[in-house]
C-alpha cells in the first residue's frame, strides 16, 4: 500500500523550502522597484467548496426547482435578485448588484478542476492551487507562482500571499511576499542584530525574520524598545484581535497594490455547507460582497480599472439539496470575476442542464469546463502571457480552448 | 544516530524542559507515564461535557422564557441571564486554555499531554454556534484523554459518537431517507455525507485509502439513528434509521435499530491496515519530522497490525526506532507548543494564570497565537492544523513568535529569570552558544528572555 502522502505534504517536503529560501529577500537582493506590467490581479481562493448552484442560481432550468425544493428554493420569487431572465444573485450577494449592473461582476458557471470523485476538500484545494491535472505528479509549486516565474521583472513585492493561512498556488521560486496585515516587528537595533545571530544556522527561520523585518511598516529598527518595550508589542498585537479580518485583508491588498504590487492572493473560509446552507451561506457571500466592495473603494477609481478578481473554489457541491438544509461535497461549480478590467454583466459558460441524465454521477452539476482555462485567459489578457507558456508551465497539460472573453 | 537523551526527549516527545520539574529517566519512563493517574487533570480540572450539558440545558431554560415572554421584563430577563451563561462559557474556554498550559507547565509526564493534543487534532472538532463553540475542551476530556493509550477503535468510537463530533459534522441531524422519521416530516429531514466522509479520509483510512464515492454514501445511511439530546448525551434513535443493511468497503453490516452497526464498522475501520499506515504515518510526522523515515513508519505500522491497532505499543516501536531520534531535521513547534514550553521554562505560577481574566488571557495568549496562525480550537477545518514546519515559519508567523516571547513572559512570569540561568531552563545542555552569548548581550532582561524563546534551538524540536 502506498503511504498516504497529498501533494501538500509532498510539495512542503520536497525541496520547495530550498527554492522559497532561493527566492527570500536574503538570497536575492532586495528591491521595491517599479513594477514589471501595469494591471492587477487579485486570487480568491473559496475553501469549504462554494454552492455554485445557489450563488448563481439556474431558476430557468426546468428541473432547478424539484432539486432545490425544501429549504433552499431560490430564484426571484424567494428573493434572488434576477440577473438575465435565467440565473438569479443569492440576497447575500445583494451589495454587489451596482457592479454587476456596472458591468464589473460576472461569472462563469459549470466549472471545475479535473479533480474527480474522492471529494476530498484537502485535495481538491491543492489540485486547484497547483493547477495541475492530478496530485502528485512531481509539480512543486503552485500556478499562480509559475506565472511570476514566467515574466520578467519580477521584485520581492510584486506578489502578495495575504492572511494568517497557507497559499499553496503563491508557492515556488519567484519571489512572493507573505504577510497579514498588522504583523508590524519593530525590535530594537540591538535586539535586532542578536536575533540575526541566532538565526545564522537556520536558513528558513532567518529568511522568514528577514522579510518580516523588510515588510514591517517603517523597516526595522525605526524604533528602539525601551523597558516598556513589550508592553508596547502587546498592545500592538492585542489591536490586532479586533476587526474583521476579511475586511482587513482586503484593504491591505489594495494599498499593496496601489504601489508596486500587481498580484495579490488570500483566501476567504466557511462555505462547506452540509447544514443550515440558507443561513451560513449567506453570511459567507456578505463577507465575499464586503471584501470585493472593499476591494474596489480602497484600490480608487484608476486602478480599480484595471483591476480583475478571480474568484475559485475547490469544487461545487450536490445538485440536490441533501437532508439537512444543505448539500455535499459536488463537483462542478461556479467562478466569479470582478473588476474595471473585466467584461461582467454576463452568466457565461456551457450549461449542462439539470435534469437527471445530465448530472455528474447523478448528483453533481456537471462540469462542462475547466477553471484553469478562464484563470489561463485572465492571465493572457491581463499580462499578456504565450499561451504556449500557459499550456505547458503554468497550467501543464490544461487546453485553452476557445476565449471565453472575460475581459474588457 | 541518536538514541535517547532525556532533555532531547523531554523536547521532543514531551512538554520541553522546566527548572522544577525533572526530566525522564528512560523511554520506559515515558511509556509508563502514559499509564500513570491523570494527576494534571486533577490538579488543573477541565470539566467534562456532561458538566457542560448543565450549561446547555441552563441556556435552553432561558431561551424557552425568552421565547414565551418576548418583549416583557421577564423575556428580557432571561435574554440578560442567556447572554450571562454565554459570555461564562467564553471566559471559561480561555481559563480552560490556561489549565491546558499549567498541565504542560508542570507535568512529569508531557508525552502524554503532546497526545492528548495530537488527538484531540486528529479528532478536530467544536460546536459551531452558540455555547457549544466553547465545548472542545470538554470533548477532549471525554473522548480522548481517557483513551490515549488504549485501543484506537475505542478512542475512534468515543470520538465519533461524541455529541460535539455529531454536531461539529451535522450528523446529528442527519436521517435516513427513507426512515420513519422522514416520512413523518414529509421529505423535511434527511440525510448529509459529512461525518462519513470525514470519518474515512481523516479519522480513519486517509484520503488515499481504498474507498469509493459509493462507501461514503453507504456509512453515511449506516450512520444515521446517531444524534445527541441536551438531557441525556449520545441518543440512538431507532426512527431515524435508514431502513436495511449497508455495505461499506465490501462487508454488509445488517440492520439491528441499534447502535450495533456503527460499533462494528468503526471497529472494521480502525483494524483496516490503511488506518494502520495513516496513523503510524500521522503521528510520525507529528511527532519527529515533515518527512519521517519511512522504515519507522513500517515498524510503527507492524506494531499496530500485530496489537489490533494498541497504542501504547505503536508509541513504543515509535519510541525504541532509532529513526524517531535523529537530530538532522528538526519540527518546529506548533505556536500552542512554542507557548506551553516556554510557559514550563518559565514556571510560570499557577495563580497567575488562573486569575487572569478573559482579556488579560486574549491579551496575553490567544490573540499572539492567532497571529502565530493557530487560532486556538478554531482549525479551519476537520482536518485540524497543518504539521509541515513551513505552514508556521512564515513572516508574519515568526513575527508573532517574536513579538510574544519579548512581550509575554513579564506578565506570565512577575520574577523573570536571570536571562543566563533561563538558558539552561529552556535548553539544558542542548543551549548552542549563539543563545548563551545572546542571553548576556541583550540590553534588558526582557530582550534576553525573548531572545532566548526565539531562538530556533527553542523553537525547533
Amino acid at each position: 500500500m502506498s503511504e498516504p502522502l497529498s501533494r501538500r505534504k509532498f510539495l512542503t517536503r520536497s525541496g520547495l523550502i530550498g527554492c522559497s529560501l532561493a527566492a527570500s529577500p536574503l538570497m536575492t537582493p532586495i528591491s521595491f522597484a517599479a513594477a514589471p506590467w501595469d494591471t492587477r490581479l487579485v486570487v480568491i481562493i473559496l475553501r469549504g467548496g462554494l454552492d455554485g448552484l445557489d450563488a448563481v442560481q439556474p431558476y430557468g432550468d426546468p428541473a432547478y426547482a424539484a432539486l432545490r425544493g425544501k429549504t433552499l428554493a431560490g430564484g426571484p420569487r424567494s428573493g434572488a435578485l434576477d440577473l438575465d431572465g435565467y440565473f438569479a444573485l443569492h440576497p447575500g450577494m445583494a451589495s454587489l448588484m451596482p457592479m454587476w449592473t456596472a458591468g464589473e461582476l460576472g461569472f462563469v458557471h459549470a466549472v471545475s478542476t479535473p479533480y474527480r470523485d474522492k471529494r476530498s476538500h484537502f485535495d481538491g484545494q491543492d489540485l486547484l492551487e497547483a493547477g495541475t491535472d492530478r496530485l502528485g505528479d512531481g509539480v512543486r509549486d503552485g500556478w499562480l507562482n509559475r506565472m511570476l516565474q514566467s515574466v520578467p521583472g519580477v521584485q520581492a513585492d510584486t506578489a502578495y500571499a495575504i492572511g494568517r493561512g497557507d497559499m499553496q498556488l503563491l508557492k515556488g521560486t519567484a519571489p512572493v511576499a507573505n504577510w497579514s496585515p498588522e504583523a508590524d516587528l519593530s525590535l530594537s537595533p540591538q535586539a535586532e542584530r542578536l536575533m540575526d545571530l541566532l538565526m545564522q544556522d537556520d536558513p528558513e527561520m532567518h529568511a522568514a525574520l528577514a522579510e518580516a523585518q523588510l515588510l514591517s511598516d517603517g523597516g526595522s529598527g525605526g524604533m528602539v524598545m525601551a523597558d516598556d518595550g513589550g508592553e508596547m508589542m502587546m498592545a500592538q498585537m492585542q489591536k490586532a484581535g479586533k476587526g474583521a479580518t476579511h475586511r482587513k485583508i482586503a484593504r491591505f491588498a489594495a494599498k499593496r497594490l496601489r504601489k508596486d504590487a500587481r498580484v495579490a492572493a488570500f483566501s476567504l473560509n466557511g462555505w462547506d455547507t452540509h447544514q443550515a446552507q440558507e443561513r451560513n451561506l449567506t453570511r459567507a457571500l456578505e463577507r465575499l460582497s464586503e471584501t470585493l466592495v472593499t476591494l474596489k473603494d480602497t484600490l480608487t477609481g484608476p486602478i480599480w480599472k484595471k483591476t480583475a478578481v478571480v474568484v475559485m473554489t475547490e469544487f461545487g457541491r450536490t445538485a440536490r439539496e441533501n437532508g439537512t438544509g444543505g448539500t455535499d461535497h459536488g463537483t462542478g461549480g461556479l467562478m466569479i470575476t470582478a473588476g474595471g478590467a473585466v467584461r461582467g454583466g454576463r452568466v457565461i459558460g456551457d450549461w449542462p442542464g439539470l435534469e437527471s441524465g445530465a448530472l455528474y454521477e447523478d448528483r453533481d452539476l456537471m462540469p462542462t469546463r475547466d477553471v484553469r482555462a478562464h484563470a489561463a485567459w485572465i492571465m493572457r489578457g491581463l499580462i499578456g502571457l504565450d499561451k504556449t507558456l500557459l499550456e505547458r508551465d503554468i497550467f501543464p497539460g490544461l487546453d485553452l480552448g476557445a476565449d471565453p472573453r472575460l475581459l474588457l | 544516530m541518536a538514541g535517547f537523551d532525556p532533555e532531547f526527549a523531554d523536547i521532543r516527545f514531551g512538554c520541553g524542559l522546566s527548572p522544577v520539574v525533572g526530566r525522564s529517566s528512560s523511554i520506559d519512563g515515558i511509556l509508563d507515564g502514559l499509564s500513570a493517574p491523570d494527576d494534571m487533570a486533577a490538579q488543573f480540572p477541565i470539566e467534562g461535557f456532561d458538566q457542560f450539558r448543565d450549561r446547555m440545558k441552563a441556556v435552553a431554560v432561558q431561551r424557552r422564557i425568552l421565547r414565551d415572554n418576548r418583549g416583557s421584563d421577564i423575556g428580557n430577563a432571561a435574554r440578560k441571564q442567556r447572554n450571562v451563561l454565554n459570555r461564562v462559557a467564553r471566559t471559561d474556554k480561555g481559563k480552560w486554555l490556561g489549565q491546558t498550559l499549567l498541565r504542560r507547565s508542570y507535568t512529569p509526564h508531557g508525552f502524554f499531554e503532546r497526545l492528548a493534543f495530537f488527538w484531540g487534532d486528529h479528532f478536530t472538532a467544536r460546536g459551531k454556534q452558540g455555547l457549544v463553540r466553547r465545548a472542545t475542551s470538554p470533548f477532549i476530556e471525554d473522548a480522548v484523554r481517557p483513551n490515549l493509550s488504549g485501543r484506537f477503535a475505542d478512542m475512534l468510537k468515543a470520538a465519533v459518537m461524541h455529541p460535539i463530533m455529531l454536531m461539529y459534522l451535522d450528523q446529528f441531524r442527519s436521517v435516513g431517507p427513507n426512515s420513519a422519521f422522514a416520512i413523518k416530516k414529509a421529505g423535511k429531514a434527511g440525510m448529509n455525507e459529512n461525518l462519513a466522509r470525514e470519518v474515512l479520509e481523516l479519522h480513519t483510512l486517509g484520503v488515499d485509502g481504498p474507498y469509493t464515492q459509493t462507501d461514503v454514501t453507504q456509512l453515511a445511511e449506516l450512520f444515521t439513528g446517531m444524534t445527541f439530546h441536551i438531557n441525556n448525551g449520545f441518543k440512538f434513535r431507532k426512527d431515524m434509521v435508514e431502513p436495511g443493511a449497508e455495505t461499506v468497503l465490501g462487508k454488509t453490516y445488517a440492520d439491528t435499530m441499534n447502535r450495533a452497526p456503527v460499533l462494528n464498522v468503526l471497529e472494521d475501520l480502525a483494524l483496516h491496515p490503511a488506518t494502520a499506515r495513516h496513523i503510524a504515518w500521522k503521528l510520525a510526522v507529528h511527532f519527529v519530522a515533515d518527512t519521517p523515515d519511512p522504515a519507522l513508519i513500517d515498524h510503527m505500522t507492524q506494531a499496530y497490525v500485530k496489537t489490533d491497532g494498541t497504542l501504547l505499543a505503536v508509541y513504543a516501536a515509535m519510541l525504541e526506532h532509532p529513526a524517531a531520534w535523529q537530530r538532522d531535521v528538526m519540527n518546529v513547534k506548533l505556536p500552542i507548543d512554542f507557548i506551553s514550553s516556554a510557559c514550563r521554562a518559565l514556571a510560570i505560577p499557577a495563580q497567575t494564570v488562573q486569575t487572569m481574566d478573559e482579556n488579560d488571557m486574549k491579551n496575553a495568549i490567544l490573540t499572539p497565537m492567532a497571529m502565530m496562525g493557530q487560532n486556538w480550537q478554531q482549525a479551519l477545518g476537520p482536518d485540524g492544523w497543518p504539521e509541515e514546519d513551513s505552514e508556521w515559519i512564515t513572516p508574519q508567523g515568526l513575527s508573532g513568535r517574536v513579538r510574544w516571547a519579548m512581550a509575554a513572559p513579564q506578565i506570565l512570569q512577575p520574577q523573570l529569570p536571570d536571562p543566563r540561568d533561563f538558558v539552561t531552563d529552556a535548553l539544558g545542555s542542548l543551549a548552542p552558544q549563539p543563545v548563551h552569548f545572546a542571553a548576556s548581550a541583550a540590553e534588558s532582561r526582557t530582550e534576553a528572555i525573548g531572545l532566548v524563546l526565539a531562538s530556533p534551538a527553542f523553537q525547533r524540536r
